[in-house]
């Protein structure tokens, strides 16, 4: 009995089990919650950043207002001033640049919502908002528009009914299966974007190679250079229905990252969970690509960049993703129009800075999952 | 704490069946029955449907025959929402795909207490760290859950399931893959559990377990159990050697004061009969 020499000697088993009874570690659950207050003032500060990348944002661009002029163009807006600028100034401030800006907030805070949330549904920090086929839905519909007219809210309106035409699909095929499993749900998706993809070709064929085709392939492009407020008001429903209810379930997003067994044992309603985020994600994702065209990346990298900030945790890291979503595009665009004395499409200066910054955030091994 | 006003509980399962396929059965008829404090300890070989049993115990598989009741009510009518809030379940593998900190891993265990629209509340943070502290992990609070061993993160799933404030706790393999300091660990951790008053179900494969911590034993071998009692009845010579097809003998060891279970190495697989 060589092998149990160094036991406790003890006649009852179970004191024998006691006494290895773990140190109480002093711990004070007000130091906690404290560390967690002062993180989420520091993240509620953080909210500054896109108002004042907006500021900013109004300061630039390729037809020349004086900053002075510009602050007293805002300014005349509050206070009864003198008025000492053009009219065509006022025009770039408040018909050209300011409903830019607000378009490029609304569309990089909503990629990168829906980018975050299909992240945690499909439990892969790969995944991106057009994971589901709404990307080649929307080109697909975008493109068929453009074909039979140029009325801009025919080609936006038939975008947005491509993408959501085309998740239905993803999501319908992924119920035949009658699996569950939600890596069906990632081929459908795979199907449903090729199927689409090879749509979009076919009407890029048999468009008029002088006139309709640049004007596909330009959309497709992505920009925000001809937004109007309209379209904003078009959008913004279906912006603010699928952002909210994300917002509100964003703390249940968690659980899906445990196994889905576990999740049900947490009482999840994981079929439920799944249909409320694939429909707020691609309302947020149609919607946004309807106006501004294919942008790449944003629903990427946003996510990641948040998760280093902030960690994993849905509570925190989705504002969070509203904040760098929003700046990040923003930025993103003034530097389109500012970049060369021609506008460089957004979906193009998107993946090509993208790309590298992406490349750097995985060196640095601070992603949050590598 | 709120289950000092609970009223104890019953939990039973009468003849389930459970096939994957409907031809071939992992387990059936199957039945026992638990009350409040008790610890059940499943033992037998891989593959013996264990586990199988366990998730049927939860809803989270199907049985197809027979019924299991919680206080008399067929768990398979009650909403996932009141049974987790009854019945927490530590799985034997995990998975997690973002490194979430033990805080934030271990708050998930109150889901079922919060509606879908909300985050968890103050409340809810101090019963997480309490269950941490039970769990005796309060130095990894603030860890990734990445970057914790395989020991440590069992005790954080356990955490997890105690901020469920469950009556009934089932435990799948909680001892595997831990070395001996860890497996003690876990052992008193249910020991100080029942104390509680929860109601523990553990399946394992160390009959030695058994003794350690159960109050009730049972025997699985090939879908069924052949044997349930206290450990000292139903571990035997005899029963080991039917279960395991190998010689194993249950000695009363002075020094541990208690019973051992010591396979004898020298002829595997031997259908040889056990003298003693």
């Amino acid at each position: 009995m060589d092998s149990v020499e160094h036991a406790p000697v003890k006649n009852n088993p179970v004191s024998s089990i006691e006494s290895i009874r773990i140190p109480e570690i002093a711990y004070d659950l007000n130091v906690i919650k404290q560390k967690i207050h002062i993180a989420r003032n520091v993240r509620i500060l953080l909210f500054i950043l896109p108002f004042a990348v907006m500021f900013w944002s109004l300061f630039i661009g390729r037809y020349e207002v004086e900053p002075v002029t510009v602050v007293k163009i805002l300014l005349s807006q509050i206070f009864p001033m003198e008025r000492t600028w053009t009219n065509a100034d006022e025009t770039i401030l408040f018909q050209v640049r300011f409903p830019r800006i607000i378009a490029a907030v609304i569309v990089g805070a909503a990629l990168s919502m829906a980018g975050a949330a299909y992240q945690g549904l499909f439990k892969n920090p790969l995944v991106s908002p057009d994971i589901l086929g709404v990307s080649s839905g929307a080109g697909f519909g975008a493109a068929v528009a453009i074909l039979y007219s140029t009325a801009a809210w025919m080609i936006q309106l038939s975008a947005f009914a491509g993408g959501i035409l085309a998740v239905m699909g993803s999501y319908f095929l992924s119920k035949l299966y009658k699996s569950g499993q939600i890596l069906i749900l990632v081929l459908s998706g795979v199907i449903i974007s090729a199927f689409f993809g090879a749509l979009l070709s076919i009407t890029k064929y048999v468009a008029d190679p002088y006139e309709k085709l640049p004007t596909i392939v330009f959309w497709l492009m992505g920009s925000l250079s001809s937004v109007r407020y309209s379209d904003i008001y078009a959008i913004l429903p279906a912006i603010l229905i699928g952002g909210s209810i994300l917002l509100l379930i964003r703390w249940r997003i968690n659980l899906l990252a445990l196994s889905p067994d576990e999740a049900k044992t947490l009482g999840i309603d994981l079929k439920q969970i799944t249909r409320v985020i694939i429909v707020c994600a691609t309302l947020l994702t149609a919607a946004s690509v309807c106006i501004s065209g294919i942008i790449g990346w944003v629903g990427l990298v946003v996510p990641h960049l948040g998760r280093m900030i902030t960690g994993p945790d849905y509570k925190k890291l989705l504002p969070l993703t509203i904040v760098m979503g929003s700046s990040y595009l923003l930025v993103m665009d003034d530097l389109s129009r500012t970049l060369i004395a021609t506008e460089i499409p957004l979906g193009i200066l998107t993946a090509l800075l993208g790309a590298p910054f992406f490349a750097y955030l995985l060196w640095r091994r601070k992603t949050g999952w590598a | 704490m709120e289950e000092e006003d609970r009223m104890g509980l019953t939990y039973s399962a009468e003849k389930l069946r459970f096939s994957w396929d409907g031809k071939r059965d992992i387990f059936r008829d199957v039945s026992f029955s638990l009350t409040t404090g008790e610890i059940f300890c499943i033992i037998g070989p891989n593959g013996t449907g264990k586990s199988t049993l366990m998730k049927c115990m939860i809803d989270i598989l199907e049985y197809q025959e027979g019924i299991a009741r919680l206080d008399g009510t067929d768990i398979r009518t009650i909403d996932r929402k009141t049974l987790a809030k009854r019945i927490a379940y530590v799985p034997q593998g995990y998975q997690v795909a973002f490194p979430y900190t033990v805080l934030e891993y271990v708050i998930m265990g109150r889901a079922p207490y919060i509606s879908p629209f909300s985050s968890p509340e103050e409340k809810d943070l101090e019963i997480a760290v309490r269950a941490i502290q039970e769990a005796g992990i309060m130095h990894l609070i603030d860890k990734s859950i990445n970057e914790i061993s395989g020991g440590e993160h069992q005790m954080a799933l356990i955490a997890r399931a105690l901020a469920q404030q469950p009556e009934l706790l089932l435990l799948d393999e909680p001892t595997s893959h831990l070395d001996f300091g860890n497996q003690m660990q876990v052992l008193s951790l249910i020991e100080r559990l029942k104390d509680r008053g929860i109601t523990i179900v553990m399946t394992s494969h160390f009959p030695d377990h058994a003794f350690m911590v159960s109050d009730v034993v049972g025997i699985m071998k090939d879908g069924s159990f052949t044997t349930i009692g206290p450990a000292e009845k139903v571990i035997t010579n005899d029963s080991l050697k039917e279960t395991y097809h190998v010689d194993i003998r249950v000695e009363y060891v002075e020094i541990a004061g208690r019973k051992v279970c010591i396979p004898i190495k020298n002829q595997p697989g031997c259908y040889c009969p056990v003298k003693g």
